[in-house]
C-alpha cells in the first residue's frame, strides 16, 4: 500500500500544479482565465442591504382598483347594492340576501371576468368573497396578495437595478428573497446614505392643480422647502409613468439647478390641453406626497417639456432625476437590515487576518517539526500544498473570502495536521509490535484511514449546516471550513503519505523511525 | 509517551464536576440570559474611529445623550480612538439618520468622526436570525447524532451527543456569566465546536471500537481507559495544534474575531475534555462490551 503507481503519482501531482496554477491566478490580472477570489464585503468595504417590501399599501391601493369594475358589474347585472365602503384591505357592499347567489356567480366566473382575475398559475382567483348577513366582503385572497407581492417585488428589482446603476456602482448584486424581500450587495461604494436614500424612495410623482376650497377632493399637502400647507385636488393631471427622461440642469436665468423632465406624446398632450385650460391656476408637483413646489402656470405648455426647480443643490437635482427616470417603486420599501463596511476597516481586516494566519501558520509548522522531525517535514509540505490547493479551489470557485472566512483557514491549518498526526501516532503504535517498518507504516495508514473519515466527514456535517443556515460572511466560513476538509484529506492521504513512502522505501538503515 | 493513566478512576468525580458545570451555565442562561448583539436583538451598532486621541469614552457617552437612541452602550474597542456604540433605535427608520449623527457626534466632541462599521436589524431580521442560528444548532447536533448512530451503536450515539449538548451548554454558559456578546459569529463558532467535539469523540470511539473487538474479557472501563490512553497522545497534539492556530486569531485577528476566536478556544478545551469524560463513561454505564457490538453484526 505504501507504494504507489506511476500513473497515480502523476496524477497527484498534476491535481497539485493545477491548483497551484490556479491559485496564482489571484496574484495578477490576466485576461486568458479570469477568476479570482472575490473578497467579502466585510474586507473590500461595502454595504450590504436587505429591503422589505411593505404591501399594505400595495393592497388597500389595488383594492381601490376594484372599485369602479365592481360598481359597473353590479349595474350591469342590475344588482341594488348600498353602503358601499373601501377600506384599507377589503370593500364591503350591501346586497339584498336574494341576488347574493347571482352576484357570486358573476364573480367567480373564469372567462372575461373584469372584476376577478383568475390566476391561472395557482389555479385560484384573486379575490375571496364571502357574506355576512346581507354585507358582501370583497378582499384578496391570500394566492391574491402572493401575486400581488410577486409582481411587485420583480418590479422593484427591476427599477432598484436601475437606480444603481444610475449611480453607477461597481459590480452590484440584487436579489430577490422569500416573497417579500430583496438584497443589495454594493461592494465598495462611497456614500452608502445616499445609495440608501435613493433605494428607499418610492419617487411617485404626480402633477396636481392646487385647489381653493378644502372639499372632498382635495387635500392637505405639506411644501418640502418652506413647510408650509398647500390645498391639493386630488386628481392627478400626469404621473410619473408619463415621464421618458428627466436630466438635472442649470436654469438659464437664475443659474439654480433645476430638473427638466421630457413627457411621452399621451402626457404631453394632457399636459398641453390641462395647463392651457387653468392658466393663472398654481400646479403642484407632488412627490411621494410632498409638494416640491408648485408654480403658477402663465401659459399653456405644449411642447411636452417642463423643469421642475425647488431649491434643489445640483445632488438633490442629480437624485431627483434619476429618481424619475427610473421610475416609482410599486409600493413603499424599507430597510430591515443594513451592515456597512468602511473600506479602511476592511483593509485593517484583511492585515490583521492574513498575519495571525501566517503567525499560526509558522507556529503549527515549528510545533510539528519538533515532535515529529523529517515526518513533520512532510506534514508540513502537505500543510503547505493544502492551504495552496484551498485557495486553487476557492479561486475556481471564485468564492467569496470574509473575514471569518480567514478565521476558518486558520481553523483548517490547525486541524489539518490532525489527520496526519493521527497516522504517525498510529504507525508509532504499529512500530512497537511490528518488525517490518514498511509493513507498520503500510498498518498505520490503513487502520488510520476509518478514523480520519469519520473525524472529518462530522466537521463536514456542521460545514454544510453552517453553509445553509448562515448568511453573509458567516457562509464564507463555512466554505473556507469545508473545502479545507477535503483538501485536507487529500494532501493526507496523497501527498503526505507519497512522501512518506519515499522516506521510508528508501531508508534502508532505519534511522529516521524514531517518530 | 506511553501514558497509563486510569482516567476511569476519575470518571465519577469528573461526571459530578461536569454536571455542577451544566446545572450553573443552565440557571444562568435562564435567569441571567445572554448579552445578544444587535444581530438577535434589533438595534444599531456603530464602529467609529475618532482623529482625536484625547476624546475619552465619556465623552463619547456624553455626545450620544439623546432619549431617541433606547439604550446606547459605549466601549473602547481595540486601538486607542476606536470605539464600538450600540443602541436599541433602528437607524434606518429614517433614512438621514446616520449622516445627522455623525454630525451630532462630532459637533459635540469637536473632532472628526469616521464610521468605519455600521449595522442595523431591524426586530423581524433579528428574531429570525435567532431562530435560524437556534436551528442550526439543533439541526448539528441531531445530524451527528445520526452520523454516529449510523457508524456505532446507539450507545455511542447517546455518549457523543451527550458530550456535544455538554460543550455547547457550557461555553453559552461561560458567555452569559461573562456578558459576552453572541452574535451571528459565535453561532458559527458554537457550530464548528459541535464539528470539532465530535471530531474528538470519534477518534476515541473508533479505538473503543477496536479495542471491544480485541479484548473479549475487559471490563468497559478497562477498554475506555486503554482506548483513551492510546489516543491520548493525538488528543493533546491535535488540540494543541488548533489552539496555536485559534490564540493566534484571538490575539492578532483584530477586534472583529474575538469573540468569535474565544468562544472557539473554550470550545477545544472542553470539547476535549468531554470525549474523555463525558462520552466515554456513557459507554461505561451502558456496559458496552464486545457482544453489543457482536449482536448487531449478526442482524
Amino acid at each position: 500500500m505504501l507504494s504507489f503507481t506511476k500513473i497515480k503519482i502523476l496524477f497527484i501531482y498534476l491535481i497539485l500544479i493545477l491548483t497551484i496554477f490556479l491559485a496564482s491566478l489571484n496574484l495578477k490580472n490576466n485576461d486568458i482565465i479570469d477568476k479570482k477570489i472575490n473578497l467579502g464585503l466585510d474586507l473590500q468595504g461595502g454595504s450590504y442591504i436587505l429591503l422589505e417590501i411593505d404591501t399594505k399599501p400595495l393592497i388597500s391601493q389595488k383594492i381601490q382598483t376594484k372599485v369602479i369594475p365592481i360598481k359597473k358589474l353590479l349595474n350591469k347585472s342590475k344588482i341594488n347594492f348600498k353602503n358601499f365602503i373601501i377600506a384599507s384591505d377589503y370593500i364591503s357592499i350591501t346586497i339584498e340576501k336574494e341576488k347574493h347567489n347571482i352576484f357570486k356567480n358573476l364573480f367567480f366566473k373564469q372567462q372575461e371576468n373584469t372584476v376577478n382575475n383568475f390566476i391561472s398559475e395557482y389555479n385560484k382567483f384573486q379575490l375571496d368573497l364571502e357574506f355576512i348577513q346581507n354585507k358582501a366582503i370583497i378582499k384578496f385572497s391570500d394566492f391574491g396578495i402572493i401575486s400581488l407581492n410577486n409582481a411587485a417585488l420583480k418590479q422593484s428589482i427591476e427599477i432598484i437595478r436601475r437606480r444603481i446603476d444610475d449611480v453607477g456602482t461597481k459590480e452590484p448584486t440584487i436579489l430577490q428573497r422569500g416573497d417579500k424581500r430583496i438584497l443589495v450587495e454594493l461592494p465598495g461604494i462611497d456614500n452608502p446614505e445616499r445609495v440608501k436614500e435613493l433605494l428607499g424612495k418610492t419617487a411617485q410623482l404626480t402633477f396636481r392643480l392646487a385647489s381653493k376650497d378644502d372639499g372632498f377632493g382635495s387635500e392637505k399637502l405639506i411644501i418640502s422647502e418652506s413647510g408650509e400647507e398647500l390645498t391639493v385636488n386630488k386628481r392627478v393631471v400626469i404621473s410619473g409613468d408619463n415621464l421618458v427622461d428627466a436630466q438635472p440642469q442649470f436654469d438659464n436665468q437664475s443659474n439654480q439647478p433645476i430638473v427638466l423632465f421630457t413627457l411621452d406624446r399621451l402626457g404631453a398632450q394632457k399636459f398641453g390641453r390641462i395647463t392651457n385650460e387653468n392658466v393663472g391656476r398654481r400646479l403642484a408637483i407632488v412627490l411621494d406626497n410632498y409638494v416640491i413646489s408648485a408654480p403658477q402656470i402663465r401659459e399653456a405648455i405644449t411642447g411636452g417639456t417642463g423643469t421642475i426647480s425647488g431649491g434643489f443643490t445640483f445632488q438633490e437635482a442629480t437624485d431627483l432625476a434619476l429618481l424619475l427616470r427610473s421610475g416609482a417603486l410599486p409600493a413603499p420599501i424599507n430597510i430591515v437590515e443594513e451592515r456597512t463596511v468602511g473600506p479602511d476597516l476592511g483593509k485593517d481586516s484583511i492585515d490583521a487576518g492574513i498575519f495571525s494566519l501566517m503567525v499560526g501558520f509558522i507556529l503549527v509548522i515549528i510545533f510539528m517539526f519538533i515532535k515529529y522531525k523529517i515526518f513533520g517535514l512532510v506534514s508540513n509540505i502537505s500543510l503547505i500544498a493544502n492551504l495552496i490547493m484551498m485557495i486553487g479551489i476557492l479561486t475556481i470557485l471564485e468564492a467569496t473570502l470574509t473575514l471569518p472566512g480567514i478565521a476558518g483557514i486558520i481553523l483548517t491549518v490547525g486541524m489539518a495536521v490532525d489527520s496526519n498526526v493521527l497516522i504517525y501516532e498510529r504507525i508509532r503504535e504499529e512500530l512497537k509490535t511490528e518488525k517490518s517498518i514498511i509493513h507498520a507504516f503500510d498498518t498505520g495508514y490503513n487502520k488510520a484511514k476509518i478514523t480520519v473519515i469519520d473525524a472529518n466527514v462530522t466537521t463536514l456535517i456542521a460545514a454544510a449546516i453552517l453553509f445553509i443556515f448562515g448568511s453573509g460572511p458567516v457562509k464564507g466560513f463555512a466554505v473556507t471550513l469545508g473545502i479545507g476538509i477535503i483538501t485536507t484529506l487529500f494532501s493526507a492521504y496523497f501527498i503526505a503519505r507519497h512522501l512518506t513512502s519515499i522516506i521510508v522505501l528508501n531508508d534502508k538503515e532505519g534511522k529516521y523511525f524514531k517518530l | 509517551m506511553d501514558s497509563k493513566i486510569n482516567f476511569s478512576m476519575f470518571f465519577n468525580v469528573a461526571n459530578i464536576l461536569s454536571l455542577i458545570a451544566v446545572i450553573v451555565s443552565i440557571l444562568f442562561l435562564f435567569f441571567k440570559g445572554l448579552n445578544y448583539g444587535v444581530d438577535f436583538k434589533g438595534g444599531t451598532l456603530l464602529e467609529i474611529r475618532i482623529d482625536n486621541k484625547n476624546i475619552q469614552i465619556q465623552d463619547i457617552r456624553a455626545s450620544l445623550n439623546m432619549p431617541e437612541l433606547g439604550d446606547v452602550n459605549v466601549k473602547q474597542f481595540g486601538e486607542e480612538g476606536d470605539f464600538l456604540i450600540k443602541f436599541e433605535k433602528n437607524a434606518n427608520e429614517n433614512k438621514k439618520f446616520i449622516n445627522n449623527l455623525k454630525n451630532t457626534i462630532s459637533k459635540k466632541i469637536s473632532s472628526a468622526v469616521n464610521f468605519r462599521r455600521v449595522e442595523t436589524v431591524g426586530p423581524k431580521v433579528s428574531s429570525e436570525l435567532l431562530k435560524q442560528g437556534i436551528t442550526a444548532i439543533a439541526l448539528a447536533l441531531s445530524a451527528m447524532l445520526f452520523y454516529i448512530w449510523i457508524r456505532f451503536e446507539w450507545q455511542f450515539s447517546l455518549g457523543a451527543i451527550a458530550a456535544l449538548i455538554h460543550d455547547v451548554i457550557i461555553t453559552l454558559g461561560i458567555f452569559s456569566i461573562l456578558s459576552f456578546e453572541v452574535n451571528l459569529s459565535i453561532v458559527a463558532a458554537v457550530l464548528t465546536i459541535v464539528g470539532y467535539s465530535m471530531n474528538d469523540t470519534v477518534v476515541i470511539f473508533d479505538r473503543i471500537r477496536e479495542n471491544l473487538l480485541k479484548y473479549s474479557k475487559l471490563k468497559t472501563n478497562e477498554i475506555t481507559d486503554i482506548s483513551v490512553n492510546e489516543t491520548l497522545s493525538r488528543t493533546i497534539i491535535t488540540s494543541l495544534t488548533t489552539l496555536l492556530a485559534l490564540f493566534s486569531i484571538f490575539i492578532l485577528g483584530g477586534e472583529i474575531l474575538k469573540g468569535f476566536s474565544f468562544a472557539m478556544i473554550l470550545g477545544v478545551i472542553i470539547g476535549t475534555y468531554s470525549s474523555i469524560y463525558v462520552a466515554s463513561p456513557v459507554l461505561n454505564y451502558f456496559k458496552v462490551t464486545q457482544k453489543t457490538l457482536l449482536k448487531d453484526d449478526d442482524l
